[in-house]
């Protein structure tokens, strides 16, 4: 069993690294109370971002990521003239964005679908790559799966050891109040939803560049919206995120291993696990609405102007 | 200094303004985007929104292609009044494409009348299935619906492509995932020769008509707005907000499931895995870009299916991608809720210099 | 009773220590500030004082920096300053306490301070300060509580202590006794009382007319955004500073004696809830009855259980059957629409997005709850029904407005309510149940809306109003009680009690008063 296991286990820390970026960056951006329902547009946006950069550049990855995450904040920048400036509904303005993400990148992967890119290598951490099993999952992963787990190292302290994460989170709870003792409430908001858009994208730039790396119309295939799922999963607290961001890319991977480990299930179930694991942990953690109005920014998706 | 200051009542003329606006914003964009591809904006216009209506099979696939987008979008208006956002409407057709193609599989060889009502019947109580399914999440979890629905869209994909590899696929069909052709009875005959417009697009005009009386004059549809607008409204009015729920989603599911059938009993003749463009998503475009209100959305579909015809069209033509078809629906999108803001704010009269 | 403050004994002539010249400020709509001066001395605590839309607020804005004047001076200690924004009036020494509190309710004590302060980020050593600072003053404070977990006396601590914090040279106060019971207000004027003979400062803000006479050495008063006079208080009396205030003779209202059966219609027993949000209050063996022809009052702080009654009371939250009955009839399990129905109307404190929705004209709102009144018919809507019901309630109830298909949110907070109020008397109920009948509505407007709930009941209908104005209470009720921390005292005849009783009841100490024994032994 364990021989089957450590590949599954190595595997699904690659798939939850796009979820981890696009999760925690929804994430910061929630906590200041703006819900951004285009993260799948704007990691489709940061995924043939990234692979036109890297593709065209021929710096493989290394310039895949930084054009995605830029391309990533460039469409949240969008989304937050709309939604902040000029305070429009939120949802509507996410939509439009995950509408705009996939008719503009399919738009531009037009002439990239017959390229392919080298990805890249597995990086093995000196020292703890050999303890036994641990070091085979944890610490034999390519360098983006290692960033991912860096940007939540640096995302946990924020939120919860700086004046900054308190701040994030005195806007998302109360924007008059924020705004009254003088913080600039649409400026961090901002601040928030860029930082949203760059992980996105990087997350997207990762799938086109280093997971698969190819690109495929519609590749990102609502990752987008289970990160989003995720980060209500995770009740906004990011060491839960990555725990949600592991469980689905175990449970992402599992069809291609489903014939190794016995699993006589049509391959379209196994295809369909994820949204229907996604819609099951919806239910299970929205049902208790008290943990969830202890921990929902209370100014989500509410327009405000000072 | 915010540039936009509320409006004291929302403006009625900018509420009609909008769409044009955004419109004519996105045309403005798209020459644009023309410009820099190195063609002429000009003939690239001819190609997108004349040359389709330039003959009589053009008119036809404007009413193909218009009649599930309206559908739908009626269907998704009444839930976006509510603000009950079901963006899973193409799940909600392939369902109703599976509900009603599944009869026509099984009464395969049965010559009879009855035959597509019973599939249309079918195709509905799927699509309403599908929406009962994030209503029942809703009221009796608290799930967010706009997830929920999504990712039940996804899962009606896997559903139908197990069903036409499986179960249903065609044995004589070379392994391709497809179920057998339909029989006669089991598809609207094509009102001309050669062209693919048939009676379904009675069902969207009939839907829309019955959308406009619900709309402008029922209580349950007045009931929906406000819950909309002011949810603490509705609850002080004691108008039910589960009602809501369940309203919004089991009829945007009915709506979505008829257009799913309207299209394997019509230009497509089978369950495939190609049954709908994406007309789930393009619905909600309809349905904002028409005000939410009935003869809107007519307009509006006619207008999102001249964008179909037109990307198809521009590929021809102008060896552009097809894809095109999906930028422009989403700028319009953009340029639509950018405008929009103008309903409820307007600009802030610059402050006039005082001398003290 | 109150204390009249000694004179003002600061340095005659000297260097004041704010001083405004000519402000003005304009918004679409209205002139909020119309060249308005003022001058506060070292160590003074002075009043603005002014109805509902004097402007008041817009000018504490303006010196707190969180909104920019369009012209005019500001000298603070005889220098010309600009105050971009409120960090900038932290820094000069202003500090200001909201009206609405500026707190963040999922934030502990601690950490709301540090938000408001320029310095580095060490909670611990800013816990340990919160403490000192406020034992010294006589706020005690517990840094590591949440603030929801607060009550809303402890809150406005937790403001005060945060402006203290900063040592500041003038303290701004917007209504802070609205949300105290009448012994924490006498705490809080010793605390301000310390400041000031400490140097502070104060500019107090209110429109209760008694406070600022026990208070403020010295006051400005401001009507339609300009100033028409100032004042020393202590040598005024209430009738001349309201002239000054409003302009005219406070207005009275009648109250004619009802002469029908006292027969109970709005029957409140043993009434627990819990709601579902978190931070609210649970109600806790809640028993009531409100009688024909009469005025029933509820006194109380916000926060100790008024939105939670009002919610089981209007049916927005539903229970067992038996807990809330009408005219005998048992009606606790019934929504909002059905208890209407019965003939329970209500009047909720929020007006826009609660008893109204803002952008809908008022043909339609008037469809929202009296859709009974002949305005649906078979589950159509009867629009012209509407208009003409909305109409008949405009020229009945004085709205000012532009007609039935002005929108709901172009509507002054007086006049919204007089259209609320209205629609809900033309639905002829029974009983009707009134949340805050005249917060933040103009003297006039008010006085209207009290004349007209008096007028309701004596022909016979029971009335519930819920308020925080206890001057209002003893004005318009028959009978009152108070709820604290969930629970309810024994409504008594306003006779036979006092402003100073029901503050001993809203502190919560009711438990321990001959009234509650009464209500205990009666249970």
């Amino acid at each position: 069993m364990i021989e089957h296991l450590i590949p599954i286990l190595v595997g699904t820390l690659a798939a939850a690294t796009p979820l981890i970026f696009a999760g925690l960056g929804e994430l910061v951006a929630e906590r200041t109370g703006v819900i951004n329902l285009g993260v799948e547009g704007m990691m489709l946006i940061g995924a043939i971002a990234g692979f036109a950069a890297a593709a065209d550049s021929g710096g493989g990855a290394l310039a895949g990521l930084p054009a995605g995450a830029v391309a990533g904040m460039l469409a949240a920048l969008v989304f937050a003239v709309l939604s902040l400036s000029m305070a429009a509904n939120q949802a509507a303005c996410g939509l439009a964005l995950t509408i705009f993400g996939i008719g503009l990148s399919a738009f531009i992967g037009q002439h990239y679908v017959s390229f392919s890119l080298p990805g890249l290598q597995p990086l093995d951490i000196p020292g703890l790559v050999d303890i036994p099993v641990i070091g085979k999952i944890f610490f034999h992963q390519d360098p983006v799966t290692y960033l991912a787990l860096v940007s939540f190292g640096v995302v946990w302290w924020v939120l919860k050891k700086t004046r900054l994460g308190l701040v994030l989170k005195a806007v998302g709870e109360a924007p008059d109040a924020a705004h009254a003792i003088g913080y600039p409430v649409i400026a961090i908001r901002y601040g928030a939803t860029l930082f949203g858009g760059a992980m996105a994208g990087m997350g997207g730039a990762y799938l086109s560049t280093v997971y698969t790396p190819l690109w495929v119309q519609n590749m990102v295939a609502g990752r987008g919206w289970i990160a989003i799922a995720l980060v209500v999963f995770a009740t906004w607290n990011p060491t839960r995120l990555v725990l949600g961001a592991w469980l689905f890319g175990g449970v992402t991977i599992l069809q291609f291993h489903a014939q190794g480990l016995g699993i006589a299930l049509p391959v379209q179930f196994l295809a369909a696990l994820p949204y229907l694991a996604t819609v099951v942990v919806l239910v299970l953690i929205s049902r208790d609405k008290r943990l969830l109005q202890l921990n929902l920014p209370a100014s989500l998706g509410k327009p405000w102007m000072p | 200094m915010p540039l936009l200051e509320p409006r004291p009542a929302p403006s009625a003329p900018m509420r009609l303004l909008s769409p044009l606006i955004a419109i004519g914003l996105t045309l403005l964009v798209g020459s644009l985007l023309f410009m820099s591809l190195g063609k002429d904006p000009l003939e690239a216009f001819r190609v997108f929104f004349i040359q389709p209506l330039s003959s009589g099979n053009g008119w036809s696939e404007l009413m193909v292609k218009a009649g599930p987008l309206i559908l739908i979008a009626q269907g998704l208006a009444i839930g976006f009044r509510a603000r009950i956002y079901n963006i899973g409407a193409e799940g909600q057709l392939i369902m109703g494409a599976l509900a009603g193609g599944g009869v026509a599989v099984a009464l395969d060889g049965v010559d009879a009348w009855w035959v597509l009502p019973l599939m249309v019947v079918a195709g509905a109580i799927g699509g309403a299935l599908w929406g009962a399914v994030p209503a029942l999440l809703k009221t009796r979890f608290n799930a967010e619906e706009t997830l929920t629905t999504l990712m039940l869209a996804y899962v009606a994909t896997f559903t139908l492509s197990y069903m036409v590899n499986g179960p249903w696929r065609d044995p004589e069909g070379m392994n391709f995932p497809q179920s057998i052709m339909f029989g006669d009875p089991a598809l609207f005959a094509p009102w001309f020769e050669g062209m693919r417009v048939n009676a379904s697009i009675l069902i969207a005009a009939a839907a829309s008509a019955a959308f406009w009386v619900f709309t402008s004059r029922s209580f349950l549809a007045y009931q929906l707005t406000v819950g909309g607008l002011a949810p603490a409204a509705a609850r002080y009015a004691g108008f039910s907000a589960k009602g809501t729920v369940w309203v919004s989603l089991i009829l945007s599911g009915l709506t979505a499931g008829i257009a799913g059938v309207g299209e394997v009993a019509g230009p497509v003749g089978q369950l495939n895995l190609n049954i709908s463009p994406g007309y789930g998503f393009a619905a909600i475009i309809v349905a904002y870009l028409g005000r939410l209100n009935a003869i809107g959305i007519v307009l509006a579909g006619l207008l999102m299916a001249l964008l179909y015809l037109g990307g198809e069209a521009a590929q021809v033509a102008l060896q552009l991608p097809a894809a095109i078809t999906g930028l422009f629906q989403g700028m319009l999108l953009f340029f639509l809720l950018g405008s929009d803001v103008f309903v409820d704010y307007r600009l802030r009269p610059r402050p006039k210099p005082v001398f003290a | 009773m109150s204390t009249v403050p000694p004179p003002f004994s600061g340095p005659p002539g000297g260097v004041p220590r704010l001083e405004l010249t000519g402000i003005t400020k304009r918004y679409p709509s209205v002139v909020a500030n119309d060249g308005v001066n003022l001058r506060v001395r070292p160590g003074e605590i002075h009043a603005v004082l002014g109805e509902n839309g004097a402007g008041k607020s817009t000018l504490m804005k303006i010196i707190y920096g969180a909104v920019q004047a369009d012209a005019g001076q500001i000298q603070w200690n005889g220098r010309e300053v600009v105050i971009a924004n409120p960090s900038e009036a932290r820094r000069l020494g202003i500090g200001m306490v909201f009206q609405h509190f500026s707190l963040f309710e999922t934030l502990t004590v601690v950490e709301n301070i540090a938000l408001a302060l320029d310095e580095p980020f060490d909670l611990k050593a800013l816990a340990a300060r919160v403490k000192e600072v406020s034992t010294r003053y006589g706020l005690p404070l517990d840094p590591g509580r949440l603030v929801y977990s607060l009550s809303v006396g402890e809150r406005q601590r937790v403001e005060i202590v945060r402006c203290l914090l900063q040592e500041p040279r003038l303290l701004i106060l917007d209504e802070p006794t609205s949300v105290l019971t009448p012994q924490a207000v006498q705490k809080l004027f010793e605390t301000l009382r310390r400041l000031a003979s400490e140097g502070v400062s104060i500019l107090y803000i209110s429109h209760k007319l008694h406070e600022i006479q026990s208070l403020c050495h010295g006051a400005t008063v401001m009507r339609g955004g300009k100033v028409t006079g100032t004042a020393t208080p202590a040598r005024e009396t209430p009738a001349s500073l309201a002239r000054m205030m409003i302009g005219r003779e406070l207005p009275v209202c009648e109250i004619p004696a009802y002469t029908g059966e006292a027969v109970p219609v709005l029957t409140v027993k043993g009434l627990s809830h819990t709601p579902d949000d978190p931070f609210g209050t649970s109600l806790k063996d809640i028993s009531l009855e409100v009688h024909r022809g009469e005025i029933v009052g509820i006194a109380g702080i916000s926060g100790n259980g008024q939105a939670e009654l009002l919610a089981t009371l209007s049916g927005e939250s539903t229970g067992p059957a038996g807990t809330v009955s009408l005219a005998g009839q048992p009606i606790g399990h019934l929504d909002a629409g059905k208890r209407r129905k019965c003939g329970l109307t209500f009047v909720p404190e929020e007006r826009l997005g609660r008893g109204a929705v803002p952008p809908m004209s008022l043909a339609d709102n008037a469809t929202l709850t009296a859709h009974a009144q002949g305005l649906v018919k078979k589950g159509f809507l009867r629009p012209k029904a509407a208009w003409a019901f909305a109409k008949t309630c405009i020229e009945r109830f004085d709205v000012r407005c532009g007609g039935p298909g002005a929108a709901a949110r172009s509507l002054s907070g007086g006049n919204l309510q007089k259209f609320i109020v209205g629609r809900e008397i033309m639905q002829n109920p029974i009983a009707m149940v009134v949340a805050q009948p005249t917060w933040g509505v103009d003297v006039g407007a008010a006085a209207f809306l009290r004349q007209t709930l008096i007028d309701l009941s004596r022909t016979g209908v029971a009335i519930l109003v819920v308020s925080e104005e206890l001057e209002e209470l003893f004005e318009i009720c028959d009978r009152i009680a108070v709820l604290a921390e969930g629970r309810l005292s024994e409504a008594v005849p306003k006779a036979d009690t006092n402003a100073e009783k029901i503050g001993m009841q809203m502190s919560g100490l009711f438990r321990n008063t001959d009234a509650t024994e009464a209500a205990h032994a009666a249970a």
